[in-house]
């Protein structure tokens, strides 16, 4: 029999504590695989966020760590400076990088750091109880918003990555999306094109931004919410490459 | 004219330097890897100055874009294995809170000198020692502890600096260097010479790549019922251990000493003058010096207690050691405080005659 | 601290741009390594350039207790707002070196001192460099206290003076001087 699918080592035989229909297991799984395939397992060096994924260490087999909510780009900045030959990455998701990490990522961004940032946007918090994110569309309805986020004030949409992509010291910016097999493959392109701008000792930082499903806090079965990706999300979220 | 003699190797080798700038030669010659800060004043000078030397040594210096930076930099270059410190001053140290937090609860070593101003708030630039409660009560969130050092002249800087990196990397602890605006803008002869080092600790949690080993995973989160509980237990053994062999303390004239002032950094120098001078007008005067402000040195004043003294407690604040003094004494005795919030400094005249209206019948 | 051991305490004060902070550096400077304990602690603020500027210099056979100067043995003024705020404080038997180039007014000293008063900036003028006001009021410090040596100040100065200044050293030196003899001529020669 031929083996057409296995796990790749990076990513633990172990199953996950994800509600059914999330995408952070798809995520790493591209992370594991893009690791594995770079051959940078023993000298990648991965940052945990404070959000749904704040266990990720507990699926990626590699060195990590976990630090204070929307902090991981300063953290990464004081690993790959002293530690100029580490690939390092955080996993971020949208309260962490895009609410109370605005100002890291930015200046993250800003010095031009050597690092890759996968950014996870479900547009709603979900550990806490799926409250407004900056993510969160207009109209979309969440336990901090039980009318649906209305623009007066509440604000728009944050369009983090585009804001980054105006900055020098972002090199690469893409925006995927975990929706379809397509969108996968699309994502995993991403993810090891991040990788390898720093395997390469690229001066800048490479972030890609990933429209992942929440199927929990946005009440939808898991099929309806990859439809609700492609059909809202992208409209204020268009994919492609934003920079780089 | 006499000169004094100027051929003394010792003196040959004294710098004139400011206390900031001393701190941060001190812990270059200590192997720091990294430093990482954001200005503010009265602590400029260490910024200025790691920009400059660390560049010449080829290591790494970041001026930060917030204090919340600078402290997640330096956890993120701690967990790599890399002796690494900050530098503020009070409004700057309570943004740096959370950071200290997490070093606490991940055991991560570090090094952050507070050069202390006045507060609350903005408050103002002059000296104060007014962040005394959250030095020495861990200051962040959760049940931990920090080392904390109230050095009180240039050159205890530069050697508590040493003592700060080493002991840092034993006990896996964050140590806090509580300076004050004197202190880091004046300037004394200091000699840098690389003390003597602590045995370290192989850093085998480090994050370095999980080459041929399993994965080191630094973290704080610990959600399984009990699993907290087991780390501050493990934390409380740690910090009874530094409380066992880390204390550290200067004492003058206690035994037969009628009052005893009690304070520590640049006021334990005021102290000193105030006490000597009570010494020369027949009072029987001592002082006692915590060098340590956490651990406490508080069984050195339990026993100075024993016998019946004064303890007057002098502060650049409006009263925050005097507490531990006051558990110290447990009641054995009066402990009265004298201080100076604001930027205000007690004068040696000030202290005297507080010294003299405790001691002199007629004055009580 | 042992009795009548040597312990001098100093206060500079002028305005900012005056080069206070340097003056007392050099002070410092220069008896450390005549082998005496100093301390120096200038007063920083908001202020980096005009307002008022001074600096605490104490200088003593044994480590010295407390930096913070509360009634000086000596004080230099440069100027007349440095003079009001200080003067008052100056110890009995104390020594004013008043720059009266910029002080028109007889300084009202609580106790008996004594008060040289020297045209530090006229005497810097003629000696081409009017930046030199300071170092001038320093070598009449010296040469009335004369604890320490005009050389050993000249001596010390490279090493307090930023090396882009370097090329001032001269003048500075001839400043030092210049202030010492007229000091000395001052106090009836000594």
């Amino acid at each position: 029999m031929k083996t057409v699918f296995k796990r790749t080592p990076t990513l633990k035989d172990c199953p996950t504590h994800y509600c059914p229909g999330c995408g952070h297991g798809i995520a790493h799984r591209l992370i594991a695989e893009t690791i594995d395939e770079l051959g940078i397992r023993g000298r990648t060096i991965g940052i945990a966020p404070v959000g749904c994924a704040v266990l990720a260490y507990d699926y990626l087999d590699v060195d990590m760590i976990e630090v204070a909510h929307g902090r991981a780009p300063a953290v990464a900045t004081g690993m790959k400076r002293t530690n100029p030959d580490k690939i390092i990455f955080s996993y971020q998701g949208d309260g962490d990088l895009a609410a109370i990490g605005t100002a890291e990522i930015i200046h993250a961004a800003h010095r031009a750091e050597q690092l890759t940032v996968i950014f996870i946007n479900n547009a709603v918090f979900g550990m806490t109880g799926g409250q407004m994110a900056p993510t969160t569309l207009l109209g979309q309805v969440t336990a901090t918003t039980p009318k649906g986020r209305n623009a007066a004030g509440e604000g728009y949409p944050l369009q983090v990555s585009e804001i980054l992509a105006l900055l020098p010291g972002a090199i690469y910016v893409e925006r995927c999306a975990l929706s379809g097999a397509a969108g996968v493959r699309k994502t995993k392109k991403a993810i090891k094109h991040a990788f390898e701008l720093q395997v390469e000792a690229a001066e800048g930082l490479s972030l890609v931004e990933v429209l992942s499903p929440c199927p929990t806090y946005w009440r939808m079965t898991p099929a309806k919410a990859m439809e609700w990706i492609e059909k809202e999300m992208v409209k204020v979220f268009p994919l492609g490459r934003l920079k780089g | 004219m006499i000169e004094k003699s100027d051929t003394c190797s010792e003196t040959h080798k004294r710098i004139l330097m400011c206390g900031n700038e001393a701190l941060a030669e001190a812990s270059i010659i200590a192997g720091l890897d990294a430093y990482f800060g954001y200005p503010i004043t009265p602590q400029n000078e260490i910024t200025a100055y790691m920009s400059r030397r660390m560049a010449e040594e080829g290591r790494v210096f970041i001026q930060s874009e917030s204090e919340l930076a600078a402290i997640n930099m330096v956890f993120g270059a701690s967990a790599t294995g890399k002796r690494t410190m900050t530098s503020s001053s009070s409004p700057g140290i309570s943004l740096m809170q959370e950071g200290m937090s997490y070093l606490a609860g991940a055991e991560l070593p570090a090094v952050v000198v507070n050069v202390m101003r006045g507060g609350p708030g903005l408050g103002n630039i002059a000296p104060s020692q007014s962040d005394y409660f959250q030095a020495t009560r861990g200051g962040g969130h959760g049940d931990y502890r920090t080392i904390v050092f109230g050095p009180s002249t240039v050159q205890e800087l530069v050697d508590y600096m040493h003592l700060a990196f080493d002991l840092a990397d034993v006990y896996r602890i964050t140590v806090v260097i509580l300076a004050d605006g004197f202190l880091g803008q004046m300037m004394e002869p200091v000699l840098l010479e690389k003390k003597p080092h602590r045995e370290l600790p192989a850093k085998d949690w480090a994050l370095t790549g999980a080459k041929g080993r399993e994965q080191n995973i630094v973290r704080s989160l610990w959600l399984p019922e009990g699993a907290l509980e087991a780390l501050n237990n493990k934390l409380k053994a740690k910090y009874e251990l530094i409380e066992k062999n880390e204390v550290l303390c200067e004492q003058y004239e206690v035994e037969d000493a009628e009052i005893v002032v009690v304070a520590y950094g640049i006021a334990a120098r005021i102290v000193r003058s105030a006490v000597s001078r009570a010494r020369e007008e027949g009072i029987k005067a001592g002082w006692i010096r915590p060098i340590t402000l956490w651990p406490f040195p508080t069984e050195q004043i339990s026993r100075a207690a024993e016998e019946f003294k004064i303890f007057l407690t002098v502060e650049m604040s409006l009263g925050q050691m005097v507490e531990d003094v006051r558990l110290a004494v447990a009641g054995k005795a009066p402990v009265v405080f004298y201080g100076r919030p604001g930027g205000g400094t007690p004068t040696v005249d000030e202290i005297l005659d507080k010294i003299k209206q405790l001691t002199i019948p007629e004055k009580r | 601290m042992t009795k009548n051991a040597f312990y001098e305490e100093v206060i500079i004060a002028g305005f900012g741009g005056q080069g206070i902070m340097l003056t007392g550096k050099l002070l410092a400077q220069t008896a450390m390594q005549a082998g005496r304990e100093v301390t120096y602690m200038p007063s920083y603020g908001a202020e980096v350039r005009g307002g008022t500027a001074n600096c605490m210099v104490v200088i003593a056979d044994e480590p010295i207790a407390c930096p913070v100067v509360g009634r000086p043995d000596s004080l230099i003024v440069l100027n007349k707002a440095s003079l009001n705020k200080f003067c008052p404080r100056l110890k009995e038997g104390g020594l004013m070196i008043m720059n009266s180039s910029l002080i028109d007014i007889e300084p009202e000293p609580a106790d008996e001192v004594e008060v040289i008063a020297v045209p530090a900036d006229e005497l810097a003028v003629e000696l081409g460099n009017p930046k030199c006001t300071n170092m001038v009021a320093l070598g009449a410090y010296l040469q009335r206290r004369g604890y320490l040596t005009v050389d050993a100040a000249a001596k010390a100065l490279p090493d307090v003076l930023a090396k882009r200044y370097h090329k001032t050293l001269p003048v500075n030196t001839a400043a030092l001087r210049r202030g010492a003899e007229f000091a000395q001529a001052k106090a009836g020669g000594v």
